[in-house]
C-alpha cells in the first residue's frame, strides 16, 4: 500500500529548504513511511529538532513540532515525554547538533532510557554553516575547517549509543531507504530510548570537498561503503576495512523506561496532598 | 487561622511554585539554590507534577521551556555560573513567548566566585544576559513572606504575558529560616494562560487580538489537540520563521510592548517613610532590610530618611525614580554589587539629585551601620 505523504506534511511549506539532492529528504520520507505503518495519529506525535539543515525537518511535518536551540532538542524532547507520556516523541537533528554541542544530552538520554526516538541525520559535516568538520567527519576527509584533511577521530554513533546505555540502536542509510524505514519503525515501536544513526548525504558541503559533489555519486559512495550486518560475517577483516555496518545492533526491551518509572514512584492518588 | 510555617526562602519559593500551579521543574544542583530542587523532588510526585535533575543547566532551562510549550507551568532554579549557562535558553523562551519562572539565588562572581555568599551581582545579567533585543520581568523579594508571594506573582505574570520571569533572591533570603504567616491560599489570585478560542485547525500560536498583544497558548489538557510549530527563529503569527523586515520589527516591538504597556500591573514597589523624608535610600532584596534598620536608627537620631524599594526590579521603575529626583536633593543607592541598578537610577534622575552609593561585593552583607554612615554624611 502506498503512503499518502501529503497527509503528513505541511504542504504549504514546500518546496523544502534543502538543496536538491540532499539526503535529508530521504531520511524524512523513511520516517514518515515508518509512522504510516504504525498508524499513529498526528495529534499523538511530537517532533523536536535542534538547529542545522536536518533540524529544519520539524517545520515540514504536520505533527506537534518544536525547533529548539543548537544541540538542545534532546532535553526538550525529554521534558515533553515526561509531560505527556502517552505521546510519541521523536528527535530529528544533525550529527553536529546531536553529537558535538548536544553530545552531553545525547549520552544522558541513552543512559536515562526515556522513551524517545533519536534520529541522527548523519551527513558527516556541518551542512548549514558551510561545511565545517563534525564529530562524525571521516578522518582524512576535507572540511572548510580541515582544509588539509581531518586529523580528528570520528564517533561511531552506534558504539557511542550502546556504550551510553541505549536500549535500541540501529544504523541505516539513504542508500537503502527501505531498510532505514524498517529500522526507524522498530525504533519508534521500542519502549525506551532508541537511536537510529541515519547516514545521510550533503553533496553541497561534504561531497564537493571530497570529489563527491554529485548527489547520485555520493549516494553510490554510501552504498559502496555500507555492509549490512547479515552480510558482514562473510567478509574478511580486509574486506571490512573502511566499511560501515548497518542493521539493528542492540535491542533490550527489559530495562525500565524512565517516564514509567517516574510515574510509578509518584504517590497513589489517595495519598496526594492537593495544594 | 493563620498558617504559620517555619521555612527558609528557598523552601518558600518552592512551596509557592506548587501553589501557583507549577507542575514541572528541571534543574541542576548549585549552592545556594539547592533546597528548591530538594523540596520539589519530594513534593512534585505528591501533586502529580514532574521533577527532573538533568545533566546541566542548559538542559534544565530548555526542558522547562519545552514543558511550558507542552502546556505545563514550569520552573528552573540556579545561581551564578548556572544562570550564565541558562542565558541562551532564556532567550529562546522570550522568542517563543513561553511562560517560565527562573529562580536566580544570586551569588558573587565572575566565575565560581563566592558560592555560599549573598550577592546582588546578577541585576544586569537578568536584564541583558541573553543576546538580542528583548524585555524581561524580574522580581526581587525582600522578605521571607515575599519569597512566597512574589513567586506566585512571578508565575501569574509569566502566564499572563507569556514570558519568562526571573526571581532574584540571594543566599541571605535563601537560608534564613523563620516563622512566616502565609496568606490563606483562597485569598491568592492564580492566573492561568489564556486558552485559544478557536478550533485547533485555526489556531496560530502568535495571532493576537485587537485588544490583547499576548496570544493564547494551549494548556496541559489542550496541548495534545492543538498542533503547532514553534521556533527560536524570528517568527510570524503562524509560528514559522520569517525574515520579512516589517513582520520581524512588528513582532520584536510587540514582545517588548506587551510588557512595557502593562507596567500598571507588573510594577511593584514599597515607599518606606518617604513622606517627610529629606534623603531617600534606594535598595532592594535582602539588602533593603539593612537599609530599613539604618533608616530607623537615623530617624532615632533625628535624620529624616526614607526608602524606595523596587520589588519588580525589571522593567526598572523609571517613572517612580524620576519623581524621586524631583523631590529629593540626595539619593543613596545601596546594593550588594559594585554598581548595577545605580546606572538605571542615574539615567532616571537625569542629574536632578545628587547620587550617593553604598556598594559592596565582598560576600558579606552590607551592614546597617554602613548605610547609616552614608545617611549621616549626606545629611550633614
Ligand atoms: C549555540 C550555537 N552555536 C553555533 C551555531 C551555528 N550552527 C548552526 S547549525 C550548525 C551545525 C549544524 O550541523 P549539523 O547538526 O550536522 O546539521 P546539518 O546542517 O549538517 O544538517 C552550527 C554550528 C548555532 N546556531 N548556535
Ligand atoms: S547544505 Fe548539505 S545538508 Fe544542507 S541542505 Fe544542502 S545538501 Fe542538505
Ligand atoms: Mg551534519
Amino acid at each position: 500500500m502506498s503512503v499518502d505523504y501529503p497527509r503528513y506534511l505541511r504542504n504549504d511549506k514546500l518546496p523544502l529548504y534543502w538543496c536538491p539532492g540532499c539526503g535529508n529528504g530521504i531520511v524524512l520520507k523513511a520516517l514518515i513511511g515508518a509512522i504510516d505503518e504504525l498508524h499513529w495519529e498526528k495529534n499523538d506525535i511530537v517532533m523536536v529538532s535542534g538547529i542545522g539543515c536536518a533540524a529544519r525537518g520539524s517545520g515540514y511535518v504536520d505533527f506537534h513540532t518544536l525547533h529548539t536551540l543548537h544541540g538542545r532538542a534532546v532535553p526538550a524532547a525529554t521534558a515533553i515525554k515526561m509531560c505527556h507520556p502517552s505521546m510519541h516523541v521523536i528527535v530529528f537533528s544533525g550529527d553536529g547538533d546531536m553529537l558535538a554541542i548536544g553530545g552531553n544530552h545525547f549520552i544522558h538520554a541513552c543512559r536515562r532510557n526515556i522513551d524517545i526516538t533519536m534520529v541522527v541525520v548523519n551527513n558527516w559535516i556541518y551542512g548549514m554553516t558551510g561545511g565545517q568538520y563534525s564529530p562524525t567527519t571521516p578522518p582524512g576527509s576535507k572540511a572548510s575547517t580541515m582544509p588539509r584533511g581531518n586529523i580528528d577521530s570520528n564517533f561511531d554513533v552506534v558504539e557511542l549509543a550502546r556504550g551510553a546505555g541505549a536500549t535500541f540502536v540501529a544504523r541505516g542509510s539513504v542508500a537503502d531507504p527501505i531498510s532505514l524505514k524498517n529500522y526507524l519503525r522498530k525504533g519508534l515501536e521500542h519502549k525506551g530510548i532508541s537511536v537510529i544513526d541515519a547516514l545521510s548525504t550533503c553533496h553541497t558541503q561534504w561531497g564537493g570537498r571530497n570529489q563527491l559533489g554529485d548527489p547520485v555519486q555520493l549516494v553510490e559512495h554510501i552504498r559502496n561503503i555500507t555492509v549490512n550486518r547479515s552480510n558482514a560475517g562473510a567478509l574478511s577483516p580486509e574486506e571490512l576495512q573502511g566499511k560501515m555496518i548497518t542493521g539493528i545492533f542492540h535491542q533490550d526491551p527489559g530495562k525500565k523506561e524512565y517516564a514509567q518509572a517516574y510515574y510509578e514512584l509518584s504517590h497513589p492518588v489517595e495519598q496526594t496532598v492537593v495544594v | 487561622m493563620a498558617d504559620v510555617q517555619i521555612m527558609n526562602g528557598n523552601q518558600l519559593i518552592a512551596e509557592a511554585a506548587l501553589l501557583a500551579g507549577c507542575r514541572f521543574y528541571a534543574g541542576y544542583p548549585i549552592t545556594p539554590s539547592s533546597e528548591i530542587p530538594e523540596l520539589l523532588a519530594r513534593r512534585m510526585p505528591e501533586v502529580g507534577g514532574i521533577f527532573m535533575q538533568l545533566e546541566d543547566e542548559i538542559a534544565s532551562i530548555v526542558a522547562a521551556a519545552a514543558a511550558s510549550y507542552a502546556g505545563y507551568k514550569s520552573m528552573t532554579a540556579s545561581s551564578g555560573p548556572g544562570i550564565s549557562l541558562k542565558q541562551e535558553g532564556l532567550g529562546m523562551a522570550c522568542m517563543m513567548e513561553l511562560p517560565l519562572v527562573i529562580v536566580d539565588v544570586m551569588r558573587g562572581g565572575p566565575s565560581t566566585g563566592l558560592p555560599t555568599r549573598a550577592s546582588q551581582s546578577d541585576y544586569m545579567q537578568a536584564r541583558w544576559g541573553t543576546h538580542g533585543d528583548h524585555m524581561i520581568i524580574a522580581v526581587a523579594p525582600g522578605t521571607l513572606l515575599e519569597c512566597y508571594t512574589e513567586t506566585i506573582r512571578a508565575f501569574n505574570m509569566a502566564e499572563r504575558y507569556r514570558t519568562p520571569v526571573l526571581i532574584l533572591s540571594d543566599a541571605t533570603l535563601a537560608h534564613l529560616s523563620s516563622g512566616v504567616t502565609l496568606p490563606p491560599p483562597d485569598t491568592l489570585e492564580i492566573v492561568d494562560r489564556r486558552q485559544p478560542a478557536v478550533e485547533p485547525e485555526n489556531y496560530r500560536p502568535y495571532e493576537i487580538s485587537a485588544t490583547n498583544p499576548v496570544p493564547p497558548l494551549p494548556n496541559r489538557e489542550n496541548f495534545p489537540r492543538y498542533r503547532f510549530h514553534m521556533t527560536g527563529l524570528n517568527k510570524d503569527a503562524t509560528g514559522f520563521p520569517t525574515e520579512n523586515a516589517t513582520t520581524v520589527l512588528a513582532d520584536e516591538n510587540r514582545m517588548i510592548n506587551k510588557i512595557m504597556d502593562a507596567s500598571a500591573d507588573i510594577e511593584s514597589f514599597e515607599h518606606y517613610q518617604l513622606e517627610d523624608a529629606q534623603v531617600a535610600v534606594i535598595a532592594y532584596g535582602s539588602n533593603a532590610n539593612a537599609a530599613r534598620v539604618a533608616i530607623k536608627e537615623a530617624r532615632a537620631q533625628g535624620l529624616k530618611v526614607g526608602m524606595f524599594r523596587p520589588i519588580t526590579v525589571w522593567p526598572f521603575p523609571f517613572q517612580q525614580v524620576m519623581e524621586l529626583g524631583r523631590k529629593f536633593k540626595h539619593i543613596i543607592v545601596s546594593e550588594m554589587n559594585l554598581g548595577q541598578m545605580i546606572h538605571e537610577v542615574q539615567r532616571a534622575l537625569q542629574g536632578r539629585s545628587e547620587l550617593h552609593s553604598v556598594l559592596q561585593a565582598a560576600g558579606t552583607p552590607i551592614r546597617p551601620q554602613q548605610i547609616l554612615q552614608k545617611i549621616r554624611e549626606v545629611s550633614a
